[in-house]
């Protein structure tokens, strides 16, 4: 971020979170983000007919309570859900039941790493409430359309201070809160389909000036990460320099529009709404025994943070991509099951997973046959140098063709047909060089698509990589004699020659050469 | 023979001796209903298609071996605040004069599985905001005793219905004496449950705090017989309570000896009609007569219930009103050209004077800024109030005292005076505001000021939290020695 002339912009986030249960917060219709067909997910609570009640979610607390956890703030014995009112056509009983002075969670933070440095964000509250259901204005016709599919979705606000000062720590803030809440299983938090909103509050202060700022702008409509941290970098300097000019910024809510790269605005803060808060009558305090709490601390799963130390310390894996594989929760299980079998081998001294002849055949153990495989000839003092390159080529290839092909299926790790098992024994034919890497793709492919074991699926396409010195070196030797130009040309000093030969070479055990011994062996009788 | 002098345990002895039919019970009431209703307008919908086919169903259930409930194949009506799937639910308002509900309340539903027979929809008070009856968009209901005067609100229809004998019993709701004041004012037994006996569900709300649905009958043994069939736990109301339900009716003990009866003195006001202090009296002395210890007892907080109800009750009205906007049900403008006119016009249209009163009332009292002055310092008065029955449910069993201090008045009457609920109602509304059972019994008759027609008077018997046993045992007690309750007016 450019120098700002010693203005300091001031930034707190309100968040959204769809919470993940099967119902409403208040009503037994069913809670589905991304309903196509308007008005399905209702009943007689959520339309609001005379005479109806809300019910309390209780899954919807606990959901709640544990993101609270998660960020670190105390929940207290006693909380209670108030009213506020307002009306508009989505809210269909003229009050949104929320929690105003008696939330859920309050006073926690969460710490982010911003270029090698550790910030707190602190959390002011995080409270349940219900959400509002959706409405459309049709172009050109006299009317507008209520849907209420969303209407009383079991949401946790969460609201900062505004301890954020630029939108990069605002973008690593947002990632962090969505893998903490993703990880204790409360919210699916997706941007792009809004069961994660954020709205950022934004305001700058002078320099020399202590406190808050006057006056803030609140930022609406941004379904992603990218938009939030484009919006912050538009309103930082639209703001300084209104105050340059000697003017406060108006106290407004803006809209992020998405088309032209800017904030608008939507309606000004000045006349304030007056919500007429006051105790929800149709639902009872809740009270949060020290048990019930202490049960649920202990329910916690392993957190973002923890998770990341613990990939680093166990795995020897580098920061990228340790930070890569916790954004993806259900990718890390996956990935420690492939690592568990991984050790499970490494462990067992029984280092043949594949003998030639016999590909994958149980039984075919014969310790005998432990010479013919590479990883035979592993002694014990190198196991942690192999364990930790396998680990990697685990991670690899969990981030790369794995993610990608999990998510142009929009598949979850677990739901895909490769087993870690299979997964690991791939790993360990491409790391002992029975298939190179391109016929691991393929090998991959088809393991993705039908499942399978691999050294199977090596045979069936027959992609085992020929890594035998004397059957290549015979090759070698006929394309030497073959191509006396290129010979003469590479020893002449033309680099590019030596790749032509490789080429051939391969070309002539199609493509299934260790392309490793083949360099090995061109460049001995090169000289 | 005429039914609406036989009792419903009576009833379900014909109906399971077969004497007589549920299909004929039936017929019989909406033919008295047909006839009485033109000059009461005790009902505003009458279910006769529904009402018979119920009854037949019932008359095939009563053929099963075994096949009865106590309600079975008995005719009752509801005041039309309990929605009813596919049937008007009007709330007695112009916003809803044409809705029909989708779904059943818990109530209605209790009383569906027992195939009882709904035979109509009873007249109110509009929202049941009133105590007159004649808040009603569908106009006022007579009192049986004397048709130029009022049968009291808000559950007018059902106390005039049971009243009149054109049904053997009625659902009826309370917030602060809307079932206590019309059983006193029309002659008839009514009983206001603890708050959260009954399920609010599916009522249309007033003040949620202080909604209880409960019933008017001919005496209180038919009540202990309903409410055991009403009663209970509902997990689609998160305020009714978990504790077992009785069976108020087996274990009746009508022998006070020993009991306790607390008579608060603050009940015996100024100004009260002397006829009606000697009748209420008179009967204390009969629950003396019967064994009871009587205990003159205080509850001086009792001057502030009406107080504490003027802030509460319209602070919950203007919420629980505000989904009636015009968008998905119930009367929208027609003249409306924006979203702001849907709103304005629907509501200014929809809704009578004493509701816009109320959400006027509500809307500022709760506004930022009066909140903590008003609606928050009512709720720690309504807290000493509760505090102080509690103090006194140590000393003694149950409080007995007048439910209403004087006879029903003139129609008309009500309708200069917005502060006249809250004086007709001032001997219920502190039992409302703690959340305790009460009844009202016919305890005699006084001659108002203004008339020559002696006009019902009634004794409420207050009890603790979930003590439904024991008002009902004094109660019951009361009319084993008297014979007010079975006194029925000409027709």
């Amino acid at each position: 971020m450019k120098d700002l002339n010693g203005y300091k912009p001031v930034i707190g986030l309100e968040i959204h979170i769809q919470l993940a249960t099967q119902s409403k917060m208040f009503s037994s219709a069913a809670n589905k983000p991304g309903t196509k067909n308007p008005n399905v997910n209702i009943d007689e609570v959520v339309t609001a007919e005379p005479g109806t009640l809300p019910v309390l979610n209780q899954e919807a607390v606990r959901l709640g309570v544990m993101a609270g956890m998660a960020l670190n703030c105390e929940i207290p014995e006693f909380s209670k859900f108030d009213r506020k009112h307002y009306f508009y056509p989505d809210l269909p009983k003229g009050y949104q039941i929320s929690q105003y002075d008696e939330p859920i969670a309050q006073n926690g933070y969460v710490d982010i790493e911003v270029n090698g440095q550790s910030k707190r964000i602190r959390i002011t509250r995080a409270h349940l409430e219900e959400d509002a259901g959706k409405n459309t204005h049709p172009s050109g016709l006299p009317y507008s359309l209520v849907d209420l599919n969303r209407a009383g979705a079991p949401l946790l606000e969460i609201v900062t201070e505004p301890d954020i000062e630029t939108a990069e720590e605002a973008r690593i803030f947002l990632q962090e809160l969505r893998n903490i809440v993703r990880y204790v299983g409360a919210s699916e938090a997706e941007m792009s389909t809004g069961t994660m909103r954020c709205e950022p509050n934004i305001s700058v202060r002078k320099p020399g000036e202590e406190g808050l700022p006057n006056y803030k702008v609140e930022v609406k409509n941004i379904n992603s990460f990218k938009f939030a941290e484009a919006a912050i970098n538009y309103e930082i300097p639209r703001q300084i320099e209104m105050l340059e000019k000697g003017e406060t910024p108006k106290q407004v809510t803006m809209g992020w529009d998405e088309k032209n790269n800017q904030t608008v605005e939507q309606r000004s803060k000045e006349e304030a709404n007056d919500y007429r808060y006051f105790p929800e009558p149709d639902l009872p305090v809740m009270h949060f025994s020290q048990e019930w709490r202490e049960d649920i601390k202990q329910s916690l799963p392993e957190l973002p943070m923890h998770k990341r130390k613990r990939f680093a310390e166990e795995f020897g894996l580098g920061d990228d991509v340790v930070e890569n594989l916790v954004q993806w929760k259900e990718l890390t299980f996956y990935f420690e099951n492939v690592v568990s079998e991984i050790d499970a081998w490494l462990k067992s001294g029984d280092n043949v997973i594949l003998n030639e002849g016999e590909a994958g055949v149980e039984g075919s153990r014969d310790p005998s046959s432990q010479a013919s495989h590479p990883f035979g000839h592993r002694q014990d003092d190198t196991k942690g140098s192999d364990r930790t390159k396998l680990i990697k080529l685990v991670a690899n290839w969990c981030l790369q063709e794995f993610s990608a092909k999990l998510n142009s299926e929009g598949l979850l790790p677990e739901e895909a047909k490769v087993t870690p098992e299979n997964f690991a024994e791939l790993v360990m034919l491409i790391d002992s060089g029975k298939i190179s890497g391109s016929a691991a793709k393929e090998v991959f492919a088809v393991m993705f698509d039908k499942g399978g074991e691999p050294d199977h699926i090596v045979e069936d396409l027959g992609l085992a990589q020929v890594s035998d010195t004397a059957e290549i070196e015979s090759v070698v030797d006929k394309i030497l004699a073959g191509n006396p130009k290129a010979v003469e040309d590479y020893q002449a000093g033309q680099q590019k020659s030596f790749g032509f030969l490789v080429g051939q070479v391969m070309k002539e055990m199609q493509g299934k050469a260790n392309p490793g011994v083949i360099n090995e062996l061109l460049k001995k009788k090169l000289g | 023979m005429q039914f609406e002098k036989l009792s419903l345990l009576e009833l379900r002895q014909k109906l399971d001796n077969k004497e007589i039919s549920s299909v004929e019970l039936t017929k019989y009431f909406l033919d008295r209903i047909k006839a009485r209703n033109p000059e009461l307008n005790a009902f505003i919908t009458i279910t006769e298609d529904q009402a018979l086919k119920q009854a037949e169903e019932a008359d095939a259930f009563i053929a099963e071996p075994g096949g009865n409930f106590a309600l079975t194949g008995i005719p009752f009506a509801a005041k039309d605040l309990f929605n009813t799937k596919g049937i008007k639910t009007t709330a007695a308002s112009k916003i809803l004069e044409n809705y029909i509900s989708p779904y059943d309340a818990t109530v209605i539903s209790k009383l569906k599985e027992q195939k009882a027979v709904l035979l109509g929809k009873t007249n109110l008070d509009q929202f049941a905001h009133g105590s007159s009856g004649e808040t009603s968009y569908f106009g006022a209901t007579k009192n049986p005793w004397d048709k130029e005067r009022m049968p009291g609100g808000s559950s007018s229809g059902s106390a005039a219905a049971v009243a009149a004998g054109i049904s053997p019993w009625a659902l009826a709701t309370e917030t602060g004496g809307s079932i206590r004041q019309p059983a006193s004012l029309t002659g008839i037994s009514g009983w206001k449950p603890t708050y959260g006996r009954v399920s609010r569900y599916g009522v249309a709300a007033m003040a949620s705090s202080l909604d209880s649905m409960g019933a008017v009958a001919n005496s209180v043994k038919e009540l202990a017989l309903i409410a055991e069939a009403i009663s209970g736990h509902d997990p689609k109301d998160a305020t009714t309570g978990s504790q077992e339900v009785g069976e108020y009716l087996k274990n009746l003990n009508t022998d006070l000896k020993g009991l306790k009866v607390g008579i608060p003195k603050e009940y015996f006001i100024d100004g009260m009609h002397p006829e009606v202090k000697a009748s209420v009296e008179a009967a204390i002395k009969e629950l003396e007569k019967q064994g009871a210890e009587l205990v003159e007892v205080s509850l001086p907080n009792t001057k502030y219930g009406s107080l504490v109800y003027a802030i509460v009750c319209p602070s919950e009205v203007s919420s629980n009103l505000a989904r009636y906007d015009g968008i998905r049900y119930g009367h929208s403008s027609s003249e409306a050209q924006n979203l702001e006119e849907v709103y304005e016009l629907s509501r200014a249209e929809g809704f009578g004077d004493e509701a816009k009163r109320r959400i006027m009332t509500g809307t500022y009292v709760l506004s930022a800024g009066y909140y903590d002055a008003y609606y928050k310092k009512a709720q720690r008065v309504r807290r000493l109030i509760l505090d102080e029955f509690e103090t006194i449910f140590k000393q003694v069993d149950v409080l007995a005292c007048p439910s209403v201090p004087n006879v029903a008045p003139k129609l008309g009457h009500a309708a200069n005076d917005p502060l006249f609920g809250y004086i007709a109602d001032q001997l219920n509304i502190p039992a409302s505001l703690a959340g305790l059972p009460a009844l009202s019994v016919p305890c005699g008759f006084a001659k108002p000021e203004d008339g020559q027609t002696d006009m019902p008077v009634g004794l409420q018997i207050i009890g603790p939290q979930w003590g439904e046993q024991v008002v009902f045992n004094v109660g019951a007690a009361y009319q084993e020695v008297t014979d007010f309750h079975t006194r029925k007016p000409q027709k």
